[in-house]
């Protein structure tokens, strides 16, 4: 049976203060160094793979990362199966190795939470931190405006 | 139980996938007329352009990973539905249980004099590319008959290739399945900038030449230097080997909400299935890569008993030509008493127009500015009314706070 993972990354626009500190943290833990300065000076620093709305004439801002789906449809309009499912943890997880920039994820996401990676030209999306096990905008969210949550079995 | 599978693609990886979340012990059997591996057909332009050195949708240890055993390179030449038995071009028998159709769509060439002639080819399958691959060279002239999706494709390819290309094509305009007038006059522009060549309103008559192809003539009269000819016209559901049987075929085969035809144990699904569109209310082939893994994995769920059901789709796209973007999706030239909506930045080549009709979106298209599209489609598939926020629908940035907070809540939370 295919492992899907229950874990969902949710936030509370009550609280969000717009600092874009997610997706600062979230560029450093795909940037290949421990460092922030570097991985800010990169000249191919990764696109952040979490969304910060905001607008002007707003009050209110929030982050934004994939949710996982259960029943993903990414995957399945995927041309080259670059946006997968990783069998280990049960995440879906964008090879950016294979993607060829079609877009077609970006058309079907209902989240709008795909993001084109403008350097790379590659799809670019949440991992929930697949490398160290824990999302690093979720532990470093100045007020705690990120929650991860582990769903039940059979909630969406 | 053996679940056999016509077709080696998108369809039929959506089926033994969907078969595998339910029956881990099932024989899988896979037949195909070509040799390969299982491929993705619309990487055949980005290998053709070198942007991709391999094509396969799968891994290579997929068929073993899945355990199916795959028969390629044998064409199936009829289906027995009474013995239900797969019958090959060897005459070998294939008994099934459970039977999938995906033959899927073959394209549609005219008979046009000369296309039997060296280098003339389609543009559909991963030997059409290799062919096109020896043919071309460094300043071929290569004429691609057919502006829609796959030709335009092909005419990406062929100028990262460095040839001359020269497009013709029937109807007055490109695109006319993803795009209005309006934004087919944008790309027409950006590939003219490119070196393209359009001849519209027009076909070829004559291809001529000794062995090879060395030139065309228009309806137009005008003749055309031509190494190659791709015919990129269109495609049609593979269902010759369907006629004369019992099987219902309109244009597709049939099928109903769990991707079952009319006869029992058989189901289709993807290019040559005709199921329901959702925005038209009737069934209809939507040839889309999406669409073929959703109807395979739901035909495969069906298969091994376990009931789900396909809600039906409408046709969206989303292609590329250099760097410039399109997505669309639903209605492209809507009815009369529609509300539009309407964005267009000649600088930046941004183009956006949204179809309303009572609060709800018929289809809209964006060119250059696509981000988070999908919440679009989404609530074009669940019906929303988007009439207090509209005109947010054309703004580069839409997300979420466009919304109405409660609807919001429901959409990020689901609560």
């Amino acid at each position: 049976m295919e492992l899907k993972t229950k874990k969902r990354i949710y936030a509370k626009e009550d609280v969000c203060i717009g600092c874009h500190l997610c997706e600062i943290y979230c560029i450093l833990a795909h940037s290949g160094t421990k460092d922030l300065i570097k991985a800010f000076n990169r000249v191919n620093r990764p696109s952040p793979r979490v969304l910060v709305e905001e607008k002007e004439g707003y009050s209110i801002t929030f982050a934004l990362q994939c949710r996982h789906c259960d029943d993903p449809l990414c995957t399945k309009a995927c041309i080259t199966s670059a946006m997968h499912r990783d069998e280990k943890t049960g995440y879906i997880i964008c090879d950016e190795e294979k993607c060829v920039g079609c877009w077609s994820c970006i058309l079907v996401c209902p989240y709008g939470a795909i993001i084109r990676d403008e350097n790379k030209k590659v799809a670019s999306k949440c991992d929930l931190c697949i490398e160290s096990g824990s999302p690093i905008c979720v532990e470093n969210c100045p007020n705690e405006a990120l929650e991860l949550r582990e769903l039940e079995e059979d909630s969406k | 139980m053996r679940y056999v599978i016509i077709g080696n693609s998108i369809a039929s990886a959506g089926c033994i996938e969907g078969i595998r979340k339910e029956d881990v012990g099932g024989e899988i059997v896979v037949i195909s007329d070509e040799p390969y591996h299982i491929y993705s057909r619309p990487l055949i332009s980005y290998w053709l352009s070198r942007k991709v050195t391999d094509i396969y949708y799968r891994s290579m240890d997929y068929y073993e990973k899945y355990r199916v055993t795959p028969i390629l390179g044998k064409r199936v030449i009829k289906v027995d539905f009474e013995a239900k038995d797969v019958i090959l071009e060897t005459n070998e028998l294939v008994h099934y249980d459970k039977l999938l159709i995906a033959t899927g769509g073959k394209p549609f060439v005219p008979n046009t004099p000369g296309a039997g002639k060296q280098n003339v080819f389609t543009f559909i399958k991963f030997d059409d590319v290799k062919g096109i691959d020896k043919a071309i060279f460094e300043g071929a002239n290569v004429i691609v008959i057919g502006a829609g999706l796959s030709g335009l494709k092909a005419v990406e390819a062929l100028l990262m290739r460095k040839c001359n290309v020269t497009v013709v094509e029937l109807a007055g305009r490109i695109l006319g399945s993803i795009l209005d007038e309006e934004g087919a006059a944008i790309i027409q522009n950006a590939l003219e900038e490119k070196g393209v060549r359009f001849f519209l309103e027009n076909s070829v008559s004559e291809i001529l030449g000794e062995e090879k192809v060395n030139k065309v003539r228009l309806k137009s009269s005008d003749m055309i230097p031509a190494d190659v000819v791709i015919f990129a016209i269109g495609v049609i559901p593979n269902v010759d080997i369907f006629k004369d049987t019992p099987l219902k075929i309109n244009r597709g085969i049939l099928v109903n909400e769990k991707m079952e035809t009319s006869i029992p144990n058989v189901y289709s699904a993807g290019d040559v299935a005709e199921a329901f569109d959702m925005l038209i209310g009737d069934n209809r082939v939507i040839p889309i890569l999406p669409n073929a893994y959703i109807q395979g994995e739901i035909a495969g769920l069906n298969m091994t008993g376990r009931e789900t059901i396909y809600k039906g789709s409408f046709p969206m796209n989303s292609i590329g030509f250099f760097d410039i973007h399109i997505m669309s999706a639903g209605l492209v030239n809507p009815p009369q008493g529609i509300e539009v909506l309407r964005r267009f930045q000649p600088d930046k080549r941004i183009y956006r127009k949204v179809y309303l009709k009572d609060g709800k979106i018929l289809g809209f298209m964006f060119i250059n500015s696509i981000d988070r599209t999908g919440m679009i489609v989404d609530f074009m598939k669940n019906n929303i009314d988007v009439s207090s926020f509209k005109e947010s629908l054309l703004s580069d940035n839409f997300g979420f706070l466009d919304l109405p907070r409660e609807f919001r809540k429901e959409k990020l939370l689901g609560v």
